[in-house]
């Protein structure tokens, strides 16, 4: 299985070798590093080459890592049903400069590609209706990004004097309380019990 | 008021010299059958016929849903207490708010309301209609379904089980009997 990831990594890069930047094999799943120059170019040679047929996009998602210049990864998730194969495409953007859409290959990355833009603000060019999809009608902001508050910044209630719904700034009885102290996702130096038994089998 | 003025069957004659309760039914039958009619006041009829038939808005919105299908399917069976599922608001008399509300769904929830005809009530099942819930903090949930409409009863639990929203249907009969006037 990882033998036969390599050699895809290895086909995808030696045909897009201005545009990818490496690939790499984790737990039995290949990322292939790709620019944004030739996206277009590169899902349509996974989607038709003979040794890749990745007739199917799963998903179109978006990582914020705040601490970089190109502060957004957008990532995209393919499944061949003809080679039983997965692979996964990583793609650095900002929120200034758009990346190339790919609904013209896969028309499922409409929506996925709404999501991403709804949520951290990644703006994708020729793409057909980039509107927001998920959140409120005139919502403000992106909020998966690790700078959005949690609380936002506006809650509804309803008017009895204006007969209707009315957004208002957010006023809370109590700030949130964080008492999970062993989240992984905090930055925690220790081990979760357990999870000293995932690293030990690679899987093959 | 529904009540057979026929003569009871024989088995149903003997069970009513055994309980008190069909001692009262006896009694209410005996009248009838001798007068021909039953005298009471206007508010217990209303009450009565409010109670019987609580038709509700089906307000689905989350995984409160379900524990709301099973309040209404055979095992407990909320239409034994008259209260049967409708899809239109106009012709329901009581919302059950079943799960999440966000706040793109607020504005549609109120429209949903207003259109409901006197009188109406209002069931919040669960944390998340209560108040916000496990999403309390979020930027996209209301923090309690009564910042939009106005709630008679709460159901806690997440999600309360059916016994526990049928509780609150029978808690609001009781609401409804005790402080229900013509016009609410």
């Amino acid at each position: 299985m990882s033998k036969a990831l390599r050699q895809l990594g290895e086909l995808i890069q030696s045909a897009f070798s201005d545009t990818v930047d490496g690939f790499h094999i984790a737990k039995g799943e290949l990322t292939v590093e790709a620019g944004p120059d030739r996206l277009v170019e590169l899902m349509t040679f996974l989607r038709d080459n003979s040794e890749c047929r990745f007739r199917i996009l799963v998903d179109v998602c978006g990582v914020d890592y705040p601490e970089r210049p190109k502060r957004f990864d957008v990532v995209y998730h393919l499944l061949s049903m003809h080679l039983n194969q997965r692979i996964r495409v990583k793609l650095k953007a900002d929120d200034e400069t758009p990346i190339p859409s790919v609904t013209g290959v896969f028309p499922s990355a409409n929506w996925f590609e709404r999501e991403v833009w709804d949520m951290f603000g990644v703006l994708f060019s020729g793409h057909p209706d980039l509107r927001r999809i998920l959140t409120d009608y005139g919502f403000q902001g992106h909020p998966l990004r690790k700078d959005f508050p949690l609380t936002g910044f506006v809650e509804v209630r309803y008017s009895e004097e204006l007969k209707r719904v009315v957004y208002e700034p957010v006023q809370l009885g109590q700030e949130f309380r964080e008492f999970d102290f062993l989240s992984p996702w905090e930055g925690a130096e220790y081990i979760l019990p357990g999870d000293e038994k995932a690293d030990t089998a690679e899987p093959s | 008021m529904g009540v057979d003025t026929a003569k009871p069957a024989q088995g149903g004659a003997v069970l009513a010299d055994d309980l008190p309760r069909d001692q009262f039914y006896g009694d209410l039958n005996k009248e009838l059958s001798d007068k021909g009619f039953l005298v009471t006041n206007a508010e217990d009829l209303v009450h009565w016929a409010r109670t019987g038939s609580l038709w509700w808005m089906t307000f689905g919105l989350a995984c409160c849903a379900i524990e709301m299908m099973h309040t209404n399917m055979p095992r407990y069976d909320l239409e034994r207490f008259g209260a049967a599922p409708r899809a239109s608001p106009r012709q329901s008399d009581v919302m059950i708010v079943a799960g999440t509300l966000c706040n793109k769904m607020a504005p549609a929830l109120r429209k949903v309301y207003d259109q409901m005809s006197e009188p109406r009530y209002v069931v919040s099942m669960g944390s998340c209609a209560n108040g916000g819930g496990y999403y309390h903090y979020s930027y996209s949930v209301v923090r309690g379904c009564d910042r939009i409409v106005p709630v008679d009863i709460y159901v806690p639990g997440c999600p309360p089980t059916a016994e526990a929203l049928l509780y609150g249907i029978l808690q609001l009969q009781r609401k409804i009997r005790r402080s229900g006037t013509l016009v609410r």
